[in-house]
């Protein structure tokens, strides 16, 4: 077991004027046993970040460690390290067996004992009756769990997980989820899990890192990412619908933008006035979607309503009430959080 | 297609069945011919039913006791000089063009893209186009008459590296990873994972070259000048150009039957193998 710590990581691509940086100076204290979640859109850099604690990607500068070596210039081999891919990357010409053992075969481990750590993590993950199977005659979940199987039998320092679950249907990553939390608690060994997906993201993390372009914008617990979001960007990306951020709000403080998050914003008697341009029933909610009737511009503010509550008509005209203490403040030049 | 068309399915036997006799009906006289006397050859029209000559024309071929004009190299030594060179070619074309398409696509060397069209650009030197250098590179070695002269130059292959090259870059690139983070080194994985992955391209790779290996008319024919190293194929043809006197057919055509039978066991079979590996497959 072993914390992972990065300094100043920064990555890039090509040399001199066609220099690309995609990664530019992440710092993180992961703890040892810590299950960290690492989330963003698509080229953000992620999983880039992942590669470089595998190995997999050259740091161009700073300095990564896996517990107390700095692990900059080793194999991932060496790393002591477990990768799960998206698309799992099993050897299709082994058997589920001989997928998991593969590494150990390699380190030379004594037969008895690859067999011993095989058949724990094939009980372990409910594997027992396909080990003799070629991964092509096993379902997409199966194929899933023998790729952490073979991440498993290693008892690695860490574990890397790069989208695991993106390739499952929507059901079975649910079910998934909750195994692999089920896991962690088991084995409790250091993980960075790298999704775009936020659900993912709010449900494994006991701290998650949002990433935005290369830069880490917040790390921290999901309760503190989601109600204190620390820029802009994070308030934008996490929650769905996302928070709404107005630089039109009544009572904003010039070059400020004001966040409030829909599910805080109750419909009242008095208070911001709104004209009702569209409405969307969810079910469990309504979402409400509005604009100011101060006139400015195109700033829509969304409010979600529980479904009990009468619907406001398309084109009346509402007021609402952000609720004591939910509002934020963000500098409309920079991005960041503003103390309120 | 389920259909029932009684003459539909006549006429496509009818057309196959044709087909059939007009690729076989060569071989089959070829067969004739070699169960017969010279002089039952020689009759016009000539016996279209085996005769009892088989034992005998056969044996004499093999141990190279025919009478008349011509070389009379036994076959059995030619056999395994085509046996050992169609191997030496086949299996060296293989070993080469893996190892080469491995570097090509998995490091990354100065240089690489150069040394990649270098050798995709020999794909269209044949080589009757650089024989007269080769043979005087080949003589200059002293290796005429030679296994080393008979195969070397054969073995580089643009076209296997081309299509080893091509199936490896359909291997995924996290295969490569999940590699090295279980701690297998380059070799390591090319022996574990790519070697196995590219059993069914090696198998029909093999089917190919050892029929080209053992084809071979041209090049054999300037590098060999002693009877022991002829090859099954110049071996024929040496025994045809006797001369005025009378040409032992019976046992020329038996030589050409015992030459056939190799490259057909090769593809009989290597068939099986290679359809269980494309039944195989994981695309």
């Amino acid at each position: 077991m072993a914390s992972i710590t990065l300094k100043n990581v920064v990555k890039r691509y090509g040399f001199g004027k066609s220099t690309n940086q995609v990664i530019h100076g992440v710092n993180a204290q992961i703890g040892d046993g810590e299950f960290v979640v690492v989330v963003g859109p698509s080229g953000c850099g992620k999983s880039t970040l992942l590669r470089m604690v595998a190995g997999l990607e050259e740091i161009s500068e700073g300095e990564i460690s896996i517990g107390q070596r700095v692990v900059n210039n080793l194999e991932p081999s060496e790393r002591d390290i477990a990768m799960v891919f998206q698309n799992y990357a099993l050897y299709p010409h082994m058997s589920v067996f001989e997928n998991m053992a593969y590494g150990l075969k390699i380190a030379k481990v004594p037969l008895d004992e690859i067999r011993a750590r095989v058949d724990k993590a094939a009980r372990i993950l409910e594997l027992g009756p396909y080990l003799r199977r070629k991964p092509r005659e096993l379902s997409g979940g199966q194929r899933q769990r023998v790729a952490m199987g073979r991440a498993i039998v290693r008892q690695p320092q860490v574990f890397l997980f790069d989208e695991p679950l993106s390739n499952l249907d929507a059901k079975l990553r649910a079910h998934t989820r909750l195994e692999i939390q089920k896991l962690h608690r088991e084995l409790g060994i250091t993980s960075l899990f790298v999704t775009h997906d936020q659900v993912e993201a709010m449900t494994l993390a006991q701290r998650m890192i949002v990433m935005n372009d290369g830069v880490m914008e917040q790390f921290g617990t999901p309760e503190e990412v989601y109600t204190r979001p620390a820029t802009t960007f994070v308030a934008g990306f996490i929650g769905s619908p996302p928070m709404n951020l107005l630089k039109n709000a009544p009572d904003a403080k010039p070059g400020t933008i004001v966040g409030i998050r829909p599910e805080h914003l109750d419909i009242t008697a008095k208070g911001w006035s709104l004209n009702v341009d569209a409405l969307e029933m969810l079910g469990a909610e309504r979402l409400v979607y509005g604009r100011w009737l101060h006139g400015a511009g195109d700033e829509l503010v969304i409010v979600r309503c529980a479904e009990d509550h009468p619907a406001p008509e398309l084109g009346s005209t509402i007021h609402v009430t952000p609720r004591a203490g939910r509002l934020h403040a963000f500098d409309a030049a920079t991005g960041k959080r503003l103390p309120i | 297609m389920v259909e029932r068309r009684p003459l539909l399915n006549a006429l496509s036997h009818v057309v196959l069945i044709l087909g059939v006799l007009i690729v076989a009906f060569p071989l089959y006289l070829t067969f004739v011919a070699s169960t017969q006397t010279s002089q039952a050859i020689m009759q016009a029209p000539m016996s279209l039913l085996p005769g009892d000559q088989l034992i005998e024309n056969y044996s004499a071929a093999l141990m190279g006791k025919g009478a008349g004009a011509g070389a009379k190299a036994p076959v059995a030594r030619m056999m395994t000089v085509s046996l050992i060179s169609a191997l030496i070619i086949s299996l060296g074309k293989i070993l080469i063009s893996l190892l080469s398409a491995f570097a090509i696509v998995y490091f990354r060397f100065p240089y690489r893209m150069f040394v990649f069209w270098s050798i995709f650009i020999t794909l269209m030197l044949p080589v009757e186009v650089r024989i007269g250098p080769t043979y005087k590179v080949v003589a200059d070695f002293g290796m005429l008459d030679s296994y080393a002269g008979l195969t070397i130059p054969l073995i580089a292959s643009a076209t296997a590296t081309f299509l080893f090259r091509q199936f490896f870059l359909t291997v995924p690139e996290e295969l490569v990873e999940a590699a090295r983070i279980d701690g297998a080194g380059p070799m390591r994985f090319f022996k574990d994972v790519l070697l196995p992955l590219s059993a069914t391209s090696i198998a029909a790779l093999f089917v190919i070259q050892f029929i080209y290996g053992w084809n071979q008319y041209l090049w054999p024919l300037l590098v060999t000048t002693n009877e022991n190293m002829y090859p099954v194929v110049i071996g024929i043809k040496r025994m045809i150009s006797g001369g005025d006197s009378e040409m032992q057919w019976n046992i020329v055509m038996a030589t050409a039957m015992l030459a056939m039978i190799p490259p057909a066991l090769v593809v009989i079979l290597m068939q099986k193998w290679f359809v269980k590996g494309l039944v195989d497959t994981e695309k």
